[in-house]
């Protein structure tokens, strides 16, 4: 029973990581219906902004959050301006392109200052607790609590402000609400911003809960957060929080209780069966509730 | 139209002045001698090692006035390609180095993921390949009949012996009866020496309670340092990447796992105890040399290399410095630069004094025989535990 308590809140940490990067995935897909690959390397700049904050700045763990949060949403806007708008009527292929080139440059960016992988130093003393056979650290309640008041916060703002609710309107018809007074352009900045902001966030705990990070870093845990996304149902904001947990605990379960080595193969065969019988995913319909 | 033969123009301009540079050079007096090196990717502080020690190892020989072959004085001419940390560009690197740059020999790559792909070039091409720090038995095997490559040789010892030598120690020095495993499934090093871990250590009496697996790249080992938890295991072994280490030990650690932690050469590399901070501290891994336990070939190696890069040499300098010392002495007996000559040479060298210790060539193996050390984390250095030999 303890090992089995032990292993949710791996699959909790994991959950929560994988949702703040599939947000950024799905609030771009749904309002620009375009898959946004640059994202999984946005959270390694997070990360990378988080180090260079806590060595070169020398902040505490707030402010480190704020830097790297604000920097990688500049940056996301950036290469949104730069990159994305040009091609927004261009066809899909080559808007998708565009995202990998952009995520490649950013990988090569990296490497030319970083070529080896570099040590986290660590922002917040780690405790230990055991309660009932349970080890517990202060740095996995930090990780879940925080994502978890992100989330909560994100999906207010979506639903309940006046911008939130410009983004809904904009992913439902791009071509009629901005005749109606919405600045599309501004729109979807702040969305890429917010999403983005939340990716970088997701860089920071994951460098301290795994304090050695490298330009390579968001390849794989952007692939992982991307179907999580589309498991999710892609578009679809709290459909990507409920794929990023559920991604999680399989591959933690999958490794808990089946030799590890099956872990991907197992995990990723219930995902697709899962597909086949809702293709649009969890919470996706055919025609979604976007953004 | 015009667009498209001004686009060929520019291609045959292009494609004429590359190959003006490969068939200019003279061939008169050099010897071209290649490397494939991790220079970037995911071990990139192994093939900035190599590079170091090869770029000095063909430095003296040019600055002492060339290589005596068959009496005739050469200079060495070092050309250094990047693998990228890929299998793929590894092949691709020795084949360009034998077509385009027409090298004599190659040494590299280091880890046995990249040295298995590259050493299937050099043996179809008919090249020698030196393999500074691949201890994969695969890398100088051929995959099909099993038998020794006649072109691929090591300056490392194999993972059967390592393995061996690490499980030994488990046993004896750490009087450990039951030993976890945790290994990356997807590298062929890291699994051979498991595979050999486990072998020696069940022959031995041990019980292996714990074998689990993860893929390259992944960073969250929660889910299986909690199965090995669950099993309570007296070692836990990790033939794992220095880049992997830190963050496997760390997240034991948060997870409270107190047992000792074994490695083998993967983590000896001074990036392990930057990474690490003091996580590491007590544990051990086998490895090639000591740095602190030296012979004189070694300490004036350590000593030079101090001088020029500022720090100590790790174990992939050592190996590449000791295979450029092979191919010279290989070079020298067999007389004249010859791809063919060398290879003959090479299969018959009695015995090198190298800087990672004696080593000789069996007839038919280009695994050399070779002892190991046990090393011990303390502090910022790697200190010399114990000896172990064939």
């Amino acid at each position: 029973m303890t090992y089995l308590l032990q292993q949710v809140l791996n699959a909790l940490q994991l959950g929560s990581i994988y949702a703040l990067i599939a947000l950024g995935y799905t609030m771009v897909y749904g309002i620009l219906t375009m898959i946004n690959f640059a994202h999984g390397d946005l959270f390694m700049v997070g990360a990378f902004f988080c180090f260079l904050a806590a060595t070169a700045l020398g902040l505490s763990f707030v402010p480190t959050l704020l830097v790297s949060m604000i920097g990688v949403a500049l940056l996301g806007v950036l290469i949104e301006r730069f990159a994305y708008r040009p091609l927004r009527n261009a066809p899909r292929v080559s808007a998708i392109i565009t995202a990998l080139g952009v995520g490649i440059f950013l990988e090569n960016f990296t490497l030319v200052f970083a070529p080896y992988p570099q040590h986290v130093p660590t922002l917040i003393q780690n405790k230990t607790w055991v309660i009932g056979g349970v080890t517990i650290s202060s740095l996995q309640i930090l990780i879940i609590a925080l994502s978890i008041v992100l989330l909560i916060l994100l999906d207010t703002i979506v639903r309940k402000t006046m911008v939130g609710i410009a983004m809904r309107a904009i992913s439902w018809d791009k071509s009629i609400v901005p005749l109606m007074g919405v600045p599309l352009n501004l729109i979807i900045s702040a969305t890429f911003a917010l999403g983005t902001s939340l990716g970088g966030a997701a860089g920071v705990m994951y460098a301290l809960a795994f304090p050695v990070i490298d330009p390579y870093m968001g390849i794989l845990i952007g692939w992982k957060a991307f179907i999580a996304a589309v498991v999710g149902g892609i578009g679809n904001i709290r459909g990507a929080m409920v794929g990023a947990f559920i991604l999680g605990g399989v591959e933690i379960m999958v490794a808990a209780f089946l030799p590890s080595t099956y872990r991907d193969f197992v995990a990723f065969t219930l995902l697709l069966v899962l597909l086949i019988f809702r293709p649009y995913g969890i919470l996706g319909k055919p025609r979604p509730q976007k953004v | 139209m015009k667009k498209l033969a001004l686009f060929l123009g520019v291609i045959l301009v292009l494609t004429m002045s590359i190959s003006a540079c490969g068939g200019a050079g003279g061939q008169a007096q050099t010897i071209k001698v290649g490397v494939v090196a991790e220079l970037t990717g995911d071990i990139p502080a192994v093939g900035a090692s190599c590079k170091n020690a090869a770029e000095m190892a063909v430095q003296e020989i040019n600055d002492a006035g060339g290589l005596e072959v068959g009496g005739q004085k050469y200079q060495v001419e070092l050309f250094v390609e990047d693998n990228a940390g890929k299998a793929d560009q590894s092949a691709s690197a020795a084949q360009k180095l034998i077509t385009q740059q027409n090298v004599v020999a190659i040494i590299g790559p280091n880890a046995s993921r990249y040295a298995i792909p590259a050493s299937e070039i050099a043996e179809s091409s008919k090249v020698v390949l030196i393999s500074p720090w691949s201890t994969n038995p695969k890398t100088t095997l051929d995959a099909k009949t099993d038998l020794p490559k006649k072109y691929v040789f090591r300056a490392a010892f194999i993972d059967p012996f390592q393995g061996r030598v690490i499980a030994k120690f488990a046993l004896d020095n750490l009087k450990a009866k039951k030993a976890a495993v945790l290994f990356d499934v997807a590298s062929d090093y890291n699994k051979g020496i498991a595979e050999f871990f486990k072998a020696t250590f069940e022959e031995n009496g041990g019980t292996v309670v714990a074998y689990e697996t993860y893929t390259t790249g992944d960073k969250d080992f929660s889910a299986q340092l909690t199965k090995i938890k669950e099993t309570g295991p007296d070692v836990i072994f990790l033939p794992n990447y220095y880049s992997e280490v830190p963050l496997q030990i760390q997240q034991a650690h948060r997870l409270g796992i107190e047992a000792p932690f074994l490695g083998s050469d993967s983590w000896g590399s001074s990036e392990l105890i930057t990474l690490c901070g003091t996580d590491c501290e007590g544990y051990y891994f086998s490895t090639h040399y000591a740095a602190d336990a030296a012979t004189p070939v070694a300490t004036k190696f350590i000593e030079n290399y101090t001088q020029k890069y500022g720090n100590t040499p790790d174990d992939v300098a050592a190996l590449t410095y000791d295979s450029f010392g092979l191919l010279w002495q290989a070079l020298q007996s067999a007389g004249k630069v010859d791809r063919e000559a060398v290879r003959e040479a090479m299969s018959k060298i009695p015995a090198f004094e190298g800087v990672t210790g004696n080593m000789s060539f069996q007839a038919g193996s280009g695994d050399p025989i070779k002892s190991a050390v046990i090393l011990q984390v303390k502090g910022d250095k790697f200190v010399w535990f114990a000896n172990a030999n064939p």
